[in-house]
Parts: structure tokens; C-alpha cells; sequence
């Protein structure tokens, strides 16, 4: 029952990771994605998936989907229907089972729960319907596939039948912040003993109308997104996704899985200030870091690391810096930030997931991703951005996502013992 | 786990903007006429219900933040508003979370800035880019409270509203926020009346928005109480969907009593409800089917569900009530609620 859920005296779980899964445009998987990251590589490129030619801006950070998606045992037939987003999101996820070696096919699995994040579900197919509709309006063929692929509650449904699976599924829309709420509901989830593993992540496609919308907003960079530089001028947008398996600490040591690193608290926090700018002096994100430091009992000064939110917008990135600041007090110096979205632009709902990944990463690599295109910090960086390869001994990791409409979440890591 | 009580009740529907103009409607059984909107190239129009004007506007409607926003915000904003004064809350003195639930969304703006999108991106409008985004209804409701803690947008089938319920009942739990609006709002628009017209020629779909104001504490003695929510049961066919609901029967069949309210999800079009009526075929004493009365409201239908099976528990001698909700295309949940003792 999902309520009144079983009660029992039994301590929060210690959450870890055992599989990874990743896409973005830097590659396929976790080492092109690690190479990537570390080296501060860019990868950014003309639009080719719809025209841009009207747009103000023509660049954006495509994925190269893999021609065989591994559809696992999700029907053949299924495959000439996926949306693009899907296919990113089952990518993702084929890479993430094989790291785990979990074995969704054991009975005590079939009911695992899935919770995943995005802004815009099967957006590219929603175009699709609706040029169908307006072209050809009494054309009907296809038109109900395309409607289905439309909603993410059909994503996130082939994605349980792809892995074998049946337990409830869960769809953040919170903007850009879904993917770390996934992330952290997730992590809540087992945390709290309402299941021994969860897959979690987040994905979202490029689409035309999501290009145009931040076109629109002139929001995105005409020259490079330098996020925290003092001369930044705005994000730039990418796709892709990330899928994890999060298992309680004692069924991954039961199963004898390697762990890839432990999430051990999650914050989240509203900003009403506006719906597309953040509170100048980033208090909700401030609120958000807060309480994932009080969720996994750490303070400021344990933060090796913080992957920032820096969409490399000038109102993002000040009150980012001055949430940072601000919760760091003294130690701010101390702390290493970085923003990967110089890297792999904004993902929107799958950024918090992507990034969790990046965390991970780091971790267990023991480097700092960095900002090769920030030449300049903001003056409102009190801490340490990271701008160029970095070694650098790490504990922990915070990651941070804000999104339209004030949705604030912040989720801390920890490395593998 | 903690006892949640639903203290206040709020509704927007095609019959009016009050939970009473429901509770009338399903009292008379008096069906509101449908509205016509024009689906561009055909001939006929397509038919819904649509929440009529309000006379008078509420007072809300003068807020900064509803000045762009479309109807689902408003249905929203108006109905979390409802039932926060139905529980005598003072959101400057809680911390009050808010569950959004939402099948189709911001559809109106979706539709109107994609097809700038499309004919000419150099001139779409930003300000009506930003009210399309999935939570851009829940931002608008919790600045309007104002409230700055926890704030989800959940996508899904209709039973999810049953999920939100629960979600809101864990943040509870953990001590999260103090109390807990469950929303559930949806806005009609060609593109939605088309979708489902691929599916049935005869269901009527409608828009509006219900919700509930969850608390650990009791606001009177009246107050009703949620005792159970059942898991999701999943189908991708017919068949599968009458074994879904028969195991939600199967799940609440030790909490509900002979004597309880069943509200269920029919919608007045044989090849939908054909699970439901098969399931629950046998249920002898009430029966509330409240969209067959205000239409396929989608998430707001199922919100709907909930307020009209809590009102009657509120208005009738009934002890309890089960509210069972097959979804549009994948699950089948249900819940139950009863007077607090």
C-alpha cells in the first residue's frame, strides 16, 4: 500500500550506486562522458535536428543516438515508435543495468520502482502530432502513436517493460530541477525502507520548440556559455540522459555489488520570487543546499566540490554565486565549483541527473570537472571555480539544480568506500 | 505512520467554482451543456465542458501572477485557495507543500507558442513560452500563497492524483511541511479534444481543478481522514485493466465496509468504463460516478473523485468512502477515506 506504508523502527538505509548509465554530446557512455568531462572538453554544434535559420541562436549540444537503441525486452515493434527522448532514456539505462549487474528478472525485483525527471517527455513527437494535425487534418494515421509518445508517462512505461519491471512509476516536472528531484526522491525512497532499489534518472531531448522558447527568452549565449565569467552572456542548451540503480548499502553488500559511490542527502525549496528569474540573492538556493546539508548531516566546510546549477546566464550565475557564497561563509575559499554545462550546455530535465553523474565521476576519479571556456570570475565568486584540469582529493560532492517556476534542489554525494 | 486528515476541499469544475456547485450536480444529476470548440480544418466542431465564467471573479484573479497564466493556473490557484479557507489554514503561518498533478498540462499556451515556433521563431513570444512549462502552475500557486517549502509536478495517468496523496502524506511524515495542498488541474484545448477523439467518438472531455489540504491535525471533529491508498496496478489492454481494478478492490477490501460511498471513474462511454462497471458490478449500497455528470476531467477528474466522495462523507451519514480510479491509458489506483473518530 502506498498509504498507510509499513512502520517499523528500523534506521534510515545508507543509499549507494551501483550503476551508471549516461548520454550527452560528449558521448555514449560513462568513459567517453569521464574523459570528457575532466578534460573540459566542448561539445557544442551547428542544429541539425530542425531549422534554425530564423533562430538567434544556431548552435546547441546534440547527442549521437546510437543506431541499435538496446531496446532489452521492451517489443521490436516498439522500436519504430520511440520518441527521440526515449531513445536517449533507454541508452541510458541499458548502460546503467549492465553496471549494476542487477538482475530485474529475480522476483523480490519485479516490483522496483522507477522515478525519472524531465521538462518536456516526448516533446519532438508532440511537434510531430500537431504539424500532422495542422498539414493534414484528416489525416489520422499515426496520430495516436505519436500523442502517446508524446507523454512521459509512456517513456518512463517502456522504460519498466525494457528492464522487466512493474513497481510504481514516478514523473518530476519541476523544470530544470527534475532531474535532481528524481535523484533525491529516489534516494528518499530507499533511504526511508519503501524499497531496496530504485532506478532513477532524467532525460530530455532537443526540440524545436523548447530551442525556440529559450531563443525567444534571449536567453541563450551568442558567443560560448561561460558560466560565472564576468562577461557571460547566456546558457546554451543540450540533450541527453542519465540512469541510475540506488540500492540500499545491505542489498548491494547481499548481492556482492560494487558500489560506485553513495548519495546521502537531498534538499529541495520553492523561489516565488518569479517564474523565470531566481531571487536575486538565491535564498531559495540557499534553502536547497541548507537542507540537503541537513539531510545528510554534513556542513558547508565537508563540500569538497559543488557542481553548480551555472547556467552561465547573468541572473542565474549571480544568485547561484551568492547562494554559494552566502552558505559557505568562511570556508567559500575553500570550496571547488565548477559548472559542466560549459561542457554539455543545460539539459534541462535531465541536467540534474547528468550532473549526478558527473559527481560520481569525480569521486571516484578524485578530479575536478572543469570550465574551459570561463576566462574572468564574477566578482560575486567568493570561492574557487575551477578552470582547468584538476587532480584534487575528494569526500564529497553537491550538486545543484534551479528551475523556471522556482524549483530549487540540491543533492550531495559521496565517494565510494 | 502519522494519521492524515483532510481538513478543506476545493473545486473548479464545469458546473461552477465551488465544491457545492458539485455536490448539486451530482445531487440533480443535471449534465452542463457542452461547449463547442473549433478543431482547425474539420467541419465539426469538437465537444467538452468548460468551466464557466466566474460571477464574480474572485478576488484572486487581480493577482500580479495570473495576469499571463492560462485557466489551469487559474483553476488551480482558485481551487487550493478554496480549500485552504475550507480548513481555516494560515499559509503565512505553515509550510505548506504543494503536489501539482497533471495528465496534459498547460496546453493552451503549448499549442499557441509551438505554432509560433513553427510558422516564424523570430517572432514567439516569451512571455507566453514561460507559462508552458510543466510547473509554471505550481510556482503561480505557491507564490500566490505564498510558500517556499517543497513544490512537485507530477506527470502521469489519472490514478496518479491517488500518488500525489501519497507523496504529500510522506513529506508529512517526515516533518517536511506542516501541511500539504494536493492539486489536481487541467485546461482544455483543440489538441486535447483531438487526442482523445483518436481514441472514442463518444467521451466528453472538461477541465477545472480540485484540491486537497492534508494536515497531521485534526481542524474539527468532522474532520475526514485518509485510511489507505493503494499500490498502482498496471495494464496495457482491457482485460488487464479489469484484473488492475479488481486488485485495487482486492487491496481495499479489509478497509472498506459494506456500507461505504464508492466514487469510481466512469465517464458515461461504454468502452471505457466496461472494467469498472464489470468490477465493481456488485456493489450494493452508494455509488457516486461524478464525470459522468462533469466529464473526462483527466487529472482535475480525478481530484474531483476525491472532493465529491469527502464531501459526501461530510453531508451524509456515510462513515466511508472508496474512490476508485482506473486511468486514462495505464493504472488503476484507489484509495479510502472515512470520518475521523
Amino acid at each position: 500500500m502506498l498509504f498507510p506504508r509499513p512502520t517499523g523502527s528500523t534506521p534510515p538505509a545508507r543509499v549507494v550506486i551501483t550503476g551508471v548509465g549516461i548520454i550527452t554530446s560528449l558521448g555514449c557512455g560513462w568513459k567517453q562522458n569521464a574523459d570528457g568531462f575532466r578534460s573540459g572538453r566542448r561539445a557544442f554544434r551547428g542544429v541539425t535536428l530542425f531549422d534554425v535559420s530564423r533562430h538567434r541562436t544556431k548552435i546547441a549540444a546534440e547527442a549521437d543516438i546510437p543506431t541499435d537503441v538496446p531496446l532489452r525486452k521492451l517489443h521490436a515493434r516498439a522500436a519504430h515508435r520511440l520518441d527521440r527522448a526515449s531513445k536517449l532514456l533507454l541508452t541510458a539505462a541499458d548502460e546503467a543495468v549492465q553496471q549494476s549487474k542487477i538482475d530485474f528478472g529475480a522476483a523480490s525485483l519485479h516490483k522496483t520502482p522507477i522515478v525519472l525527471g524531465t521538462t518536456s517527455g516526448g516533446m519532438g513527437m508532440g511537434e510531430s502530432y500537431y504539424r500532422t494535425a495542422i498539414d493534414n487534418p484528416l489525416v489520422k494515421a499515426k496520430q495516436a502513436t505519436r500523442i502517446l509518445q508524446y507523454l512521459a508517462q509512456t517513456q518512463i512505461a517502456e522504460l519498466a517493460e525494457a528492464l522487466g519491471i512493474a513497481g510504481q512509476t514516478i514523473s518530476i516536472a519541476n523544470a530544470c530541477a527534475s532531474g535532481s528531484n528524481a535523484v533525491g526522491h529516489a534516494f528518499e525512497m530507499v533511504r526511508d525502507g519503501r524499497a531496496d532499489v530504485v532506478v532513477t534518472g532524467g532525460y530530455d531531448a532537443l526540440c524545436e520548440m523548447v530551442f525556440t522558447g529559450f531563443d525567444s527568452l534571449q536567453a541563450l549565449s551568442q558567443t560560448q556559455c561561460r558560466p560565472f565569467d564576468s562577461t557571460r552572456d547566456g546558457l546554451a542548451l543540450g540533450e541527453g540522459a542519465a540512469v541510475f540503480i540506488f540500492e540500499s548499502a545491505e542489498h548491494a553488500k547481499a548481492r556482492c555489488a560494487k558500489v560506485i559511490g553513495e548519495i546521502v542527502g537531498y534538499g529541495a525549496a520553492t523561489d516565488c520570487h518569479h517564474l523565470t528569474q531566481p531571487q536575486p540573492e538565491g535564498n531559495a538556493a540557499l534553502a536547497s543546499m541548507t537542507a540537503a546539508c541537513k539531510s545528510a548531516g554534513l556542513s558547508p566546510e565537508q563540500i569538497g566540490y559543488i557542481n553548480a546549477h551555472g547556467t552561465g546566464t547573468p541572473l542565474n550565475d549571480s544568485a547561484e554565486a551568492n547562494a554559494i557564497s552566502r552558505w559557505a561563509g568562511e570556508v567559500a575559499p575553500k570550496i571547488h565549483v565548477s559548472s559542466t554545462k560549459a561542457s554539455i550546455g543545460h539539459l534541462l530535465g535531465a541536467a540534474g541527473a547528468v550532473e549526478t553523474a558527473i559527481c560520481l565521476m569525480a569521486l571516484q576519479g578524485q578530479w575536478l570537472p572543469p570550465m574551459t571556456s570561463t576566462q574572468t570570475a564574477d566578482a560575486a565568486c567568493k570561492f574557487s571555480l575551477v578552470l582547468k584540469p584538476t587532480d584534487a582529493p575528494l569526500e564529497y560532492a553537491l550538486s545543484n539544480s534551479f528551475g523556471f517556476g522556482g524549483a530549487n534542489a540540491s543533492v550531495i554525494f559521496r565517494r565510494a568506500e | 505512520m502519522k494519521r492524515v486528515f483532510v481538513n478543506g476541499i476545493g473545486a473548479v469544475s464545469p458546473v461552477g467554482w465551488t465544491v457545492e456547485a458539485i455536490r448539486n450536480a451530482l445531487n440533480n444529476g443535471q449534465v452542463p451543456a457542452n461547449a463547442c470548440v473549433q478543431r482547425p480544418g474539420w467541419a465539426q466542431p469538437l465537444a467538452c465542458r468548460r468551466v464557466p465564467p466566474p460571477n464574480p471573479a474572485p478576488a484572486i484573479f487581480a493577482n500580479a501572477r495570473l495576469r499571463r497564466s492560462t485557466p489551469i493556473t487559474t483553476f488551480a490557484a482558485s481551487a487550493t485557495l478554496q480549500a485552504i479557507a475550507d480548513a481555516k489554514a494560515d499559509p503565512k503561518t505553515e509550510r505548506i507543500g504543494i503536489v501539482l498533478c497533471v495528465l496534459a498540462g498547460c496546453v493552451q499556451f503549448t499549442r499557441r507558442f509551438y505554432h509560433e515556433a513553427w510558422t516564424n521563431p523570430a517572432t514567439a513570444s516569451p512571455l507566453v513560452f514561460a507559462e508552458t512549462v510543466f510547473n509554471a502552475p505550481s510556482s503561480h500557486v505557491a507564490a500566490i500563497l505564498p510558500t517556499a517549502s517543497i513544490n512537485y509536478t507530477l506527470l502521469g495517468d489519472t490514478s496518479g492524483y491517488l500518488e500525489g496523496i501519497a507523496l504529500a502524506s510522506d513529506w508529512l511524515e517526515k516533518d517536511l511541511v506542516d501541511s500539504c495542498v494536493v492539486i489536481g488541474s487541467e485546461e482544455i484545448d483543440w489538441p486535447i479534444l483531438d487526442a482523445f477523439h483518436l481514441f472514442s467518438h463518444s467521451l466528453v472531455c472538461s477541465e477545472g481543478a480540485g484540491a486537497l489540504y492534508l494536515s497531521n491535525r485534526k481542524s474539527t471533529e468532522q474532520t475526514i481522514e485518509l485510511t489507505a491508498i493503494t499500490d498502482p496496478h498496471f495494464y496495457s489492454n482491457k482485460s488487464q485493466k479489469t484484473d488492475a481494478i479488481k486488485n485495487v478492490r482486492s487491496d481495499l477490501a479489509s478497509i472498506a465496509s459494506a456500507s461505504s460511498l464508492l466514487c469510481d471513474s466512469r465517464v458515461d462511454c461504454k468502452h471505457f468504463d466496461a472494467p469498472e462497471d464489470t468490477v465493481w458490478r456488485d456493489w450494493s449500497t452508494s455509488r457516486l460516478s461524478p464525470k459522468t455528470i462533469l466529464g473526462e476531467g483527466m487529472m482535475a477528474g480525478a481530484a474531483w473523485q476525491c472532493v465529491a466522495a469527502i464531501d459526501a462523507l461530510r453531508q451524509t451519514q456515510t462513515t466511508s468512502a472508496v474512490v476508485s480510479i482506473s486511468g486514462c491509458l495505464q493504472q488503476a489506483v484507489g484509495a479510502s477515506f472515512a470520518r475521523s473518530k
